[in-house]
């Protein structure tokens, strides 16, 4: 298919304006179609601004961080162990999850397009989709860490994941130390997005 | 295909964008154009390795030119062109100029939100024999498809080790351009660091990749 745009030119930063009129040219042309419903199309962007995001992974991490028999699980079978807690759908349908500890350090990527959990952290941010991010993550991502103000200690193995399938990975970060006393819900507080990308590590953890 | 967006291990972006309190969407057009793309996709004319591919063709001077969802603009253009949903003239014609008929019934959200749950994994229930097992040393094949392709060029001819066997899954290659699934085994395949990049490379650290039968061959 011949990508025969007559924009060739078209940050949408110099042309907001341009690109906001055509994605509405757009959408006026499927709804009179009757390929799309103005209202369906509202109801999924609320749904992804407002109801599904790294919220829904910080749990699954609460979780695993206070129940050992439920830990054991998500890493055995991080699809069924996450279903189980009501964060299903097409995007995570095959979940991985990759445990950080004191000797390995997870970090995960998609070099080739913007594979990501949606249905435990949401959309991702920019930065994730961003071309910095894609090329430079496999290469040197202790220099891209580094970035994110984290300075993984020589010892420490780092391990990058490039979602090249359908499979969606998902870290869990190590427990903060100082949070033994803490519940499910104050710990899933402490939880980040990026620690669950793996460009953050929580407070209290080594390095 | 050799393309743009294959940027693993390339150079020169410059730091990573980081924003501090991001939005989810940067301007209203990036939530509809997001929208739209699920509400399209939840019609079946297309799978999500077609969407890929069409994203792979574009021009790569204007993929590198255009931000993430202006390229979904694109492409969503171009998808519904080649599959005839819309002509290009309708595109470029003002919304007060145009003639269209209504010609289907819309997908309601709760339409949408049950087809994406029904919407099977990419495994797949076909019984194929696995060519390797965990612990198997392999290469990862020096092939330069020019259609879609989900083996990045980085680990191309590269040595790896195969962690697991993760099952079944549909094929990419194929279904991009809806020749078949080719189910397949697929796994998650280690390299080392230095293998990928040299002996400057840290010594523990590694890529995982999750990688299809046909993209392997016996290594070591």
């Amino acid at each position: 298919m011949a990508a025969q745009h007559d924009h060739d030119e078209h940050p949408e930063h110099s042309h907001l304006s341009d690109t906001d009129l055509r994605v509405r040219a757009l959408e006026s042309l499927l709804t009179d179609k009757g390929l799309v419903d103005t209202k369906a199309l509202t109801a999924i962007v609320d749904t992804y601004e407002n109801k599904v995001g790294p919220r829904n992974g910080a749990r699954v991490v609460a979780r695993a961080w206070v129940d050992p028999v439920y830990k054991e699980w998500l890493l055995r079978d991080g699809t069924a162990a996450i279903d189980s807690l009501g964060y299903a759908s097409t995007q995570g349908a095959d979940m991985v999850v990759l445990e950080n500890t004191d000797l390995v350090h997870n970090m995960t990527v998609c070099t080739l397009c913007s594979c990501y959990p949606w249905p435990v952290l949401g959309l991702p941010p920019a930065w994730y989709k961003s071309f910095p991010y894609r090329s430079r993550a496999v290469k040197d991502p202790r220099g891209v860490l580094k970035e994110f103000g984290q300075d993984i200690p020589e010892d420490v193995e780092v391990r990058v994941w490039d979602s090249t399938s359908e499979v969606r990975y998902l870290v869990l970060p190590e427990r903060p130390v100082g949070s033994d006393g803490m519940d499910e819900e104050a710990l899933a507080d402490l939880v980040t997005r990026n620690s669950m990308i793996g460009t953050d590590r929580l407070k209290g953890g080594r390095g | 295909m050799d393309g743009i967006h294959d940027m693993g291990g390339m150079d020169g972006f410059g730091p990573i964008p980081i924003e501090q309190d991001e939005p989810v969407f940067h301007a209203p057009w990036e939530g509809r154009m997001w929208a739209l793309n699920a509400a399209l996709g939840a019609l079946g004319h297309w799978n999500i390795d077609a969407g890929r591919y069409a994203l792979e063709q574009m021009n790569p001077a204007l993929y590198l030119n255009s931000s993430y969802y202006l390229r979904w603009l694109y492409r969503t253009e171009d998808i519904l062109v080649a599959h005839e949903m819309v002509s290009r003239e309708e595109i470029e014609t003002p919304p007060g100029q145009r003639q269209v008929e209504k010609q289907a019934e819309p997908l309601s959200h709760a339409e949408i939100v049950a087809r994406a749950r029904a919407a099977k994994s990419a495994r797949s229930d076909v019984d194929v024999t696995a060519g390797f097992k965990a612990g198997d040393l392999v290469r990862a094949r020096n092939i330069h498809p020019t259609g879609h392709t989900r083996l990045p060029r980085y680990v191309r001819g590269r040595t790896g080790l195969i962690e697991k066997d993760y099952g079944v899954f549909v094929f990419p290659d194929t279904r991009a351009v809806f020749a078949g699934d080719k189910p397949q085994h697929l796994y998650s395949v280690s390299f080392t660091a230095q293998e990928l990049w040299g002996e400057e490379a840290a010594a523990k650290d590694k890529v995982y990749l999750d990688i299809w039968d046909d993209y392997l061959e016996l290594g070591g």
